[in-house]
């Protein structure tokens, strides 16, 4: 699996560009892996949903989907496409440092 | 002793089949056991997918709530408005209330077009169907029959859906219908889909895709729909990709009861109730347990499941009255029969561990899985009688197990990592 850096420090993403071990995310990397995403700033509403995903995967395991996102965030899912136009859940999932969500079957 | 008083909200599969269940486990001076829907229509939902192509009839998917039910089950006609956790009480629109000793949550999935721009509940459109209902089924229907050629998209919004194949299902059964009326070079059909292959999990993702692109079904993935512009013939991703059709068959978003989100600590963001994935015990209070597509499990909302759950949900009432520990054998088995057109079926057979895979169920010498074959599509014909005489009752179906069977599956071998 790839190894990355960012701001200095080495992680390891998954082959969808997703943390393995997201103990290892510091809030330093987050404009790097938002740069990758093509986003080039980040905004507080940016950092609002950001953070809303890692407390949602420490809670439960997973990032949530989108319109669950929309709902925790207070963010609506027009706005969320706004910030993270290429789709909100996976986006900000990997600015954030954790694994793919896995949705349902 | 005391009679406990077990209330079921919601007489659809998981609730009729629980009582059924509860009825038997427990005599009459130990429990009493309540049923509540708020109307008396129990729809056999797989049929609905047939409807549309006069393969099957609405009138003959209905049949009374109540005659679904075992002696000595109270069935009340009216609608859940609140569940107050702390006092055990449930509340009507009506104004009355009733107190329980458990609680079981099998009030299913609702539809939510109003999530979706455009899709109102607002009266049937000209072009924009669902078949998850039953008048848009038959709607849909007498659309088909007027559909001489054009694009006809099918787009399940976003996930949960329940019998998250049907619209793949649909798919197929329209290529095999307009086959038959001599217009299929004459109509274009497209899979429209929010994730980013035909199906979530890997193999069955691939399996699935191969029969669509046999078939001449054209695959668009990543498609978050946020707007449907029947008008326009436009389905609009939120990032601003379109879609154009001349028949949408839409799948809406889905949700819990909304009895559930105003019932604090119940539900998830998405109003299923949260329950341990093993247990089916809710998380907000240890005398509720839920079912069915009504939990927030990550497993398929489908018939199959709610039955699988049955039995551990049964055992696990009476653990908790008897003051015993839960058991947490529920392994999220579900399994589906996908209607492929032309009178085949595929089989697919999985849980929260396993996805589907290819071989045979239940046994090596049972239905091929994940392969199309005549049997599997009489499988899914026949069920219909399973699902009234066995499914519902509570009884268990032969040589199916409420566990996923590991034998007679092809495991996939590990890629060698260097």
């Amino acid at each position: 699996m790839p190894i990355h850096i960012y701001a200095g420090h080495s992680v390891v993403l998954d082959e969808d560009g997703y943390f393995t071990e997201p103990e290892r995310w510091t809030e330093e990397m987050a404009p790097y892996l938002a740069a990758a995403e093509g986003i080039t700033e980040l905004t507080a509403d940016h950092w609002q949903v950001i953070k809303v995903m890692r407390a949602e995967y420490h809670a439960k395991g997973s990032g949530p989907a989108v319109r669950a996102l929309a709902k925790i965030s207070g963010v609506p899912v027009k706005e969320l496409y706004r910030l993270f136009p290429k789709g909100p859940a996976k986006v900000a999932a990997k600015i954030a440092g954790i694994p793919k969500p896995h949705s349902c079957i | 002793m005391k009679r406990n008083r077990i209330v079921i909200l919601g007489g659809g599969t998981g609730g009729t089949l629980m009582a059924n269940r509860l009825r038997r486990a427990y005599g009459w001076h130990e429990a009493q056991i309540v049923v509540v829907d708020r109307d008396d229509d129990h729809l056999y939902q797989p049929g609905l997918l047939f409807v549309p192509f006069g393969m099957a009839q609405i009138e003959d998917l209905v049949r009374p709530r109540a005659g679904q039910l075992r002696a000595g089950i109270d069935y009340r006609r009216q609608e859940a408005t609140r569940v107050d956790t702390d006092t055990r009480t449930v509340y009507f629109a009506d104004g009355t209330i009733l107190h329980y000793d458990v609680l079981v949550i099998a009030s299913g999935a609702r539809l939510l077009p109003a999530a979706t721009e455009g899709l109102t509940e607002a009266g049937p459109q000209e072009r924009v169907f669902t078949f998850y209902t039953p008048e848009g089924a038959a709607g849909l229907r007498q659309a088909l029959e007027r559909f001489e050629g054009g694009r006809i998209v099918v787009n399940p919004v976003d996930l949960p859906v329940k019998c998250p194949v049907a619209p793949l299902e649909f798919c197929f059964l329209a290529d095999a219908y307009f086959r038959g009326r001599h217009l299929r070079d004459r109509v274009r059909i497209t899979y429209v889909t929010p994730l980013d292959a035909a199906f979530t999990r890997p193999v069955a993702a691939k399996a699935l895709a191969g029969l669509l692109a046999d078939k001449h079904i054209e695959l668009v993935t990543d498609f978050a729909t946020g707007e449907v512009d029947g008008a326009g013939g436009r389905l609009i991703s939120y990032d601003g990709r379109e879609e154009r059709f001349d028949l949408a068959v839409v799948v809406p978003a889905h949700g819990g009861a909304a009895y559930v989100d105003r019932s604090p600590g119940l539900g998830d963001e998405l109003g299923f109730v949260q329950v341990d994935r093993h247990t089916l015990q809710a998380k907000a209070a240890p005398e509720i347990f839920a079912i069915g597509d009504a939990t927030d499990v990550p497993t398929s909302k489908a018939g199959s499941v709610a039955h699988f759950e049955g039995e551990a949900v049964v055992r696990n009432i009476r653990r908790f009255l008897a003051g015993q520990p839960l058991d947490g054998s529920f392994d999220g088995h579900a399994n589906c029969f996908v209607e492929t057109g032309f009178g085949k079926g595929l089989l697919i057979d999985f849980n929260y561990d396993t996805e589907p895979l290819p071989g045979h169920y239940p046994g090596p010498l049972g239905l091929p899985l994940l392969k199309e074959s005549r049997l599997s599509h009489l499988g899914k014909r026949a069920f219909a009688w399973l699902y009234w005489h066995r499914v519902l009752p509570g009884r268990e179906l032969p040589g199916i197990t409420a566990r996923m069977p590991r034998r007679g599956k092809a495991e996939p071998t590990q890629p060698r990592r260097p």
